[in-house]
């Protein structure tokens, strides 16, 4: 009765918050509905088939592609498809969606421990492991650890792991059960030594193992080689996803690899995975003025160097956009963990709130640009057809509410 | 002349935070005045090379700032250089690193490089953001600007000398920020603290090469609006 009564006052908080323009009233329910009960997220999960998705980058697209995936099993599905992913956004989901059978969850990386004990998983999927605006987020390694111990504890969960990355795949190591991905690792500034010992990791196209002691990378069963997915019976299908990029087809492999732990047939899930073309906005094209814009996020430098990779070729004009706002992280270090060489000869952009210290980034790796004050400035000096805009967190947020919220 | 080296010591485990930003900003710099520049990167399973002119060093979290100094004892390369009169530049963990001991995980006492007369704790309370301080008067260069983000403490001893004194932000703690001693300099200003700093970059180099020319205006001037505005920002 508690747990039904906080829920409403929770969802008569959420409707107030939705119409007084405060967001999308996805957290502000869920605070409400746990300040007068404080284990509402336990009592709202229980009896429920949750997945839990995290990693640094790639939650939102996942958690999205894993629901998709699982809807030919008829069922109505719980998530938090807004990415409001710690506690209160968890409890606001499952409340908005009370007879909700399954529910798929993205979960901010420090909150996996927590956030196992209190919905007993039925699967935990963990993407990817990088450095992720160091000044409010754990150290990674730290992060690891935690991780490790949560899954060790629960040996009810199975365990969705990318095995090409050497962080993630410790951490899992200590599920019971475990269904490992060959889902590629792009960015590998974080995971050069080992994580158990500390020596250096020898490491060969995805392969890894470690020098000195007994980790190493696991037996796999699902892979994503080019635009291919292998399944465990050795069988290859194309992907042919409309979503772009080397990372959303990893994270189609992972979203197929939990479908089929529901009982869901590969070439079912696959078919509701191509039919996704847009994530809460990303990639999302939009005309402005004449110009076709497609909108990128990207928050992190692994995010970052996916991102570039997934650019149209020159002589596509590019805007790079970075703010240091709370979401952001209010440190731009991480600007000169990304490498701009491969912009040099096409024409780039520079916007945001932090532009300068974009600027300043671009000029060391000698790729010409101009500062914009906004998009459409940008249309402007692009004076192209078409424009790719990448962008941080709140930047692209920006962006957004100025080129209208379509999907 | 033969090219002016800077090493890059192990970034497989001391660059948390685009610590790379130290190695391009000198190299640009140092480029600008017609010195041919190579960026050397010696990750953990490689030897130091002792002949290097610059020797520069990242964050990183605990159990790497522990790995990372067992290997340099070992490997000796970085203690030669240094005795031989080589330039060192550390941040954050690095800077720890230098001194005779610092906090490792469970903060147990790690036995530090001692190249620097320093001692580091855990505080109590993690200092994270911007940071500004007043640099040496004997160093002549301009104020700091940066980003801090540790939970160290540093108290110095007699053969080191405060690189700085904070204005705002925690640094050492006690009002001072950094170290130096000889050519030997850490700072708690993390990550890529050249960038905002260029007169610090400059002092650098000039230990290594001698006297420096200065730089056209235009080549500067990205960098000086960015020092302004960051300084302005944190003003207000």
């Amino acid at each position: 009765m508690r747990a039904r009564l906080a829920t409403t006052v929770g969802g008569a908080a959420a409707t107030v918050s939705r119409l007084a323009g405060k967001g999308d009233g996805s957290v502000i329910g869920g605070i409400i509905g746990l300040r007068l009960q404080p284990d509402l997220l336990s009592l709202l999960a229980a009896g429920r088939q949750v997945v839990l998705v995290t990693g640094t980058n790639g939650k939102t697209t996942t958690t999205r592609l894993i629901t998709a995936a699982l809807s030919p099993l008829g069922h109505q599905i719980a998530s938090n498809i807004y990415g409001a992913n710690m506690e209160a956004g968890l409890t606001a989901a499952l409340s908005r969606a009370p007879h909700a059978p399954i529910a798929v969850l993205e979960t901010d990386e420090k909150y996996i421990p927590a956030m196992v004990k209190a919905t007993n998983p039925r699967v935990v999927v963990l993407l990817n492991l990088s450095r992720d605006q160091m000044d409010r987020a754990a150290e990674i390694w730290l992060l690891a650890r935690r991780w490790r111990e949560a899954l060790g504890a629960a040996p009810g969960c199975r365990v969705v792991a990318n095995a090409d990355d050497p962080l993630v795949a410790w951490a899992a190591g200590a599920a019971r059960q475990v269904t490992w991905v060959a889902a590629g690792q792009r960015w590998r500034d974080d995971s050069w030594c080992c994580p158990h010992c500390g020596a250096h990791l020898e490491r060969e196209d995805d392969d890894w193992s470690c020098r000195e002691c007994t980790n190493r990378r696991p037996p796999v069963s699902w892979v994503l080689t080019g635009d291919q997915v292998i399944d465990p019976s050795g069988r290859a299908r194309p992907l042919e996803l409309a979503l772009p990029g080397r990372a959303n087809r990893a994270n189609a492999v992972v979203a197929l690899a939990v479908a089929d732990a529901f009982g869901v047939g590969i070439a079912r899930a696959l078919a509701e995975l191509r039919a996704v073309t847009s994530v809460a906005g990303r990639y999302t094209q939009v005309n402005r003025r004449g110009c076709d814009i497609r909108l990128l996020l990207a928050k992190n430098p692994a995010g970052w160097l996916e991102a570039l990779d997934v650019l149209a070729p020159p002589p596509v004009p590019v805007l790079l956009s970075v703010n240091a706002q709370g979401p952001d992280g209010r440190d731009t270090s991480w600007l000169w963990d990304v490498d701009y060489r491969r912009l040099r000869g096409r024409v780039v952009l520079v916007g945001g709130e932090r532009r300068l210290d974009l600027a300043v980034r671009l000029e060391a790796d000698e790729v010409p640009f101009r500062l914009v004050a906004d998009i459409d400035q940008a249309v402007d000096l692009a004076g192209a057809p078409q424009l790719e805009v990448l962008a941080n967190y709140t930047a692209f947020q920006q962006y957004r509410a100025v080129l209208g919220r379509t999907q | 002349m033969t090219s002016l080296r800077l090493v890059w010591i192990y970034p497989d485990l001391l660059s948390t935070y685009g610590d790379r930003g130290n190695a391009l900003v000198l190299e640009r710099r140092a480029r600008l005045r017609g010195l041919p520049t190579e960026i050397i990167e010696v990750n953990s399973d490689q030897r130091v090379p002792p002949d290097g002119d610059i020797y520069l060093m990242g964050g990183g979290e605990d159990l790497p700032q522990t790995l990372a100094t067992r290997r340099l004892q070992a490997d000796g390369g970085l203690l030669e250089a240094v005795g031989q009169g080589a330039v060192l530049f550390a941040v954050c963990a690095g800077y720890q690193m230098l001194g005779m001991e610092f906090g490792g995980a469970e903060d147990q006492p790690v036995a530090g490089l001692g190249l620097l007369d320093i001692r580091s704790g855990r505080g109590e309370r993690r200092a994270v953001g911007e940071i500004v301080a007043d640099v040496d008067p004997a160093l002549e260069v301009p104020r700091l600007t940066g980003f801090e983000n540790h939970q160290g403490v540093t108290r110095l001893g007699p053969r080191a000398r405060p690189l700085a004194r904070t204005t705002l932000g925690t640094g050492n703690g006690d009002g001072t920020e950094g170290a130096y001693a000889g050519r030997v300099l850490g700072t708690y200003l993390h990550g890529p603290a050249l960038v905002r700093n260029p007169g610090l970059a400059d002092l650098l180099l000039s230990w290594a090469v001698g006297p420096l020319p200065p730089l056209p205006p235009q080549a500067e001037e990205l960098a000086q609006r960015l020092r302004e505005e960051r300084l302005a920002a944190v003003a207000g």
